[in-house]
Order: structure tokens, then sequence, then C-alpha cells
């Protein structure tokens, strides 16, 4: 499959995956081989104070060079901490400047804020980041989003979390029709054809986590993501036959035995 | 007489240190294998100024690794 490309980045893999609602980071480790994802979310949050010398770090599981590790800003509901936190991620990956945005709205819809999204993203491209960013399927702020420079324009394609599938594929067309930058479908997914359904559009890849963890059995969910963005992808690119109303014979018509 | 402590805001927290070197301070937390940031009153402390930094009173600290998220 032909290499997706974001900023300054080449990724063989179309399926992103967050690293959240594992039962622990050795079911997240198997689940993301799995995968087979380069890229690879992680949230910032503040240390425990007295952290045990024994605890497990994420990033022993995760190793950076081996993935593209995609800090978030997960939790921000302004611009200031979205800033701060990417900021943080910055220092804590020794420069490396891909980061997703996300400033959230309300807390029960996890939609984002997109005025503050927009003000943020600004921000953060004048300070050289590479900005992935979550955002609302309105195409006019995807474009908005686009042309401030962000790498990879991120729309949701149902509330984070919900697995309610592609709730609006139009507008995700209209999206990859006004585009030139990746369009990635960041949460909504629900299982493999959900993913399927957004390759086939011509998304250029899908992020998902719940999707994969909250799966009863993760690992093979995460194998079937793997299959169905690819299949999604394939299929994109071979272009599906016209639909018709009524049916149109496969088999010859003459030379059937009387 | 008392040993001077500082005062700082450890990730929301106010505590206590005998000691003013924010060094002292990772080393306690366990993070010195870890992967961490350090930022004090809203601005990054680079890795390369851990060593030799001081803390004063009334510093608001927050240190951060990366965990599990989407």
């Amino acid at each position: 499959m032909e290499k997706l490309v974001v900023g300054s980045r080449e990724f063989s893999s179309r399926l992103l995956v967050g690293t959240g609602k594992y039962k622990d980071f050795q079911e997240t480790q198997d689940a993301i081989a799995a995968s087979g994802a380069e890229v690879v979310t992680v949230a910032i949050r503040r240390t425990n104070i007295g952290q045990n010398k024994e605890e497990p770090n994420l990033l022993d599981f995760l190793n950076p060079e081996e993935f593209i590790i995609l800090p978030n800003t997960a939790g921000c509901y302004s611009v200031d901490d979205a800033i701060r936190t990417c900021n943080l991620a910055r220092e804590l990956l020794d420069g490396h400047n891909l980061v997703k945005l996300e400033v959230l709205g309300d807390e029960k819809t996890l939609f984002p804020n997109m005025t503050q999204t927009l003000e943020a993203a600004k921000i953060l491209v004048e300070d050289n980041f590479e900005v992935m960013v979550y955002c609302t399927d309105d195409p006019i702020l995807c474009k908005e989003l686009d042309d401030i420079g962000c790498v990879s324009i991120m729309p949701l394609a149902a509330p984070i979390g919900s697995g309610l599938g592609i709730t609006n594929p139009y507008n995700i067309e209209i999206i990859l029709e006004n585009s030139n930058k990746p369009i990635i479908v960041d949460a909504g997914v629900g299982t493999a054809s959900d993913a399927t359904i957004a390759m086939e559009l011509g998304c250029d890849g899908v992020l998902m986590n719940t999707a994969i963890a909250e799966a009863k059995n993760p690992i093979l969910m995460a194998s079937a993501m793997r299959k169905a963005i690819e299949s999604g992808r394939e299929a994109f690119l071979a272009g599906r036959m016209k639909k018709r109303l009524y049916a149109s014979k496969s088999s010859p018509a003459d030379g059937v035995i009387k | 007489m008392n040993a001077k402590t500082t005062g700082i805001i450890l990730n929301g927290s106010e505590i206590h240190l005998k000691s003013d070197s924010l060094k002292e301070l990772i080393d306690s937390l366990n993070l010195s294998e870890a992967r961490f940031a350090v930022e004090i009153n809203r601005e990054i402390v680079p890795k390369s100024e851990i060593d030799n930094y001081t803390l004063n009173d009334t510093d608001e600290v927050e240190i951060v690794i990366a965990v599990g998220g989407g």
C-alpha cells in the first residue's frame, strides 16, 4: 500500500491507535502489535507523587524509537492548557514536535470547542509544532484548520468512545473534497466495518482507541481493524462499481440448457 | 533552630522540601529512569537545566509523564 504522508513523516499503516482503557500495559502492547499501527497516541498527566519505583511506565512498553508517539491534549478545555500540554510533551519526547491537538468543549459529548481549537492550532503551528487536529466534521472549519497549516485534519465520526460509527459520511466526503491534507477520522468507530466505511470514502486513515480496547478480545479486534483499514483503502483505490436498481446477470444469457 | 524548608506547589499540592534542589526532588519521586517533563511557574525546565535548578518558595511545579490515552 502507498505510504501515508503526514507533515514530514511517512507511515506504512493507516491505522492510528490510542493506548487508553486497556487492562494493563502488556495488553496495550499486544493489541498495538496486532493492529500494525506505527502511530500511537498517549496522554500527558501529572505523575503520582510518591511513585513506586517498581511501577511500570507506559513508555517502557512502547519504545519511542519503534513507534511514533503522538501525545494528545485530551482533557484540555482551554487554549492555554492545550499549549502547555504540547510544550511539556515536546520536552518529554526530546523535541519531537508531532502532536494531536484537542480542545474540548463539553464533558458529556467531548465535542471539540472549535473556536479555541482554531486559536490553539495557530499558536502551535507558529511554534513549529506539526499539528494533527481533532475537530468537528464541519467542512468550513476543517478547511480553516487546513489553511492554518495543520498537517492532518481529524474530524470525529461520532463522539469519542461512542462506537456509533460514521454518522455523517456526506460531511466527510465534502471535507475530503476540500482538503489536500490527510483526513483521518478520529473517534466514533465501533467495529471493523466502520473503519472500512471511512477508508472507502477516501479517508487517509483512522485513529481509534475504545473500539479496540473495549472489545471482548482487544487483540483480535486490533487485528480485525488492521485488515478493515487495508480492505477499505484497497476498495477505495480499486473504485467501486456503480449501484443499479435492478439485477444485472453475471452469467451468459445464451447457452442455458433447455 | 529549625532547618529551613522550601515550600512549593507540586502537581497542585503544597509540599515542603528539605532541599531546594530540583534534581533531589526528581530523585525522591523515583523518576530518574523515566521519561518525564517539568514545568515551573508555567515555563518548561529543559532536561539539561534540571541538575542545577534551584527551587524557590511558592514555585508552582508540574511534573508529567506519558500515560494511556486516545
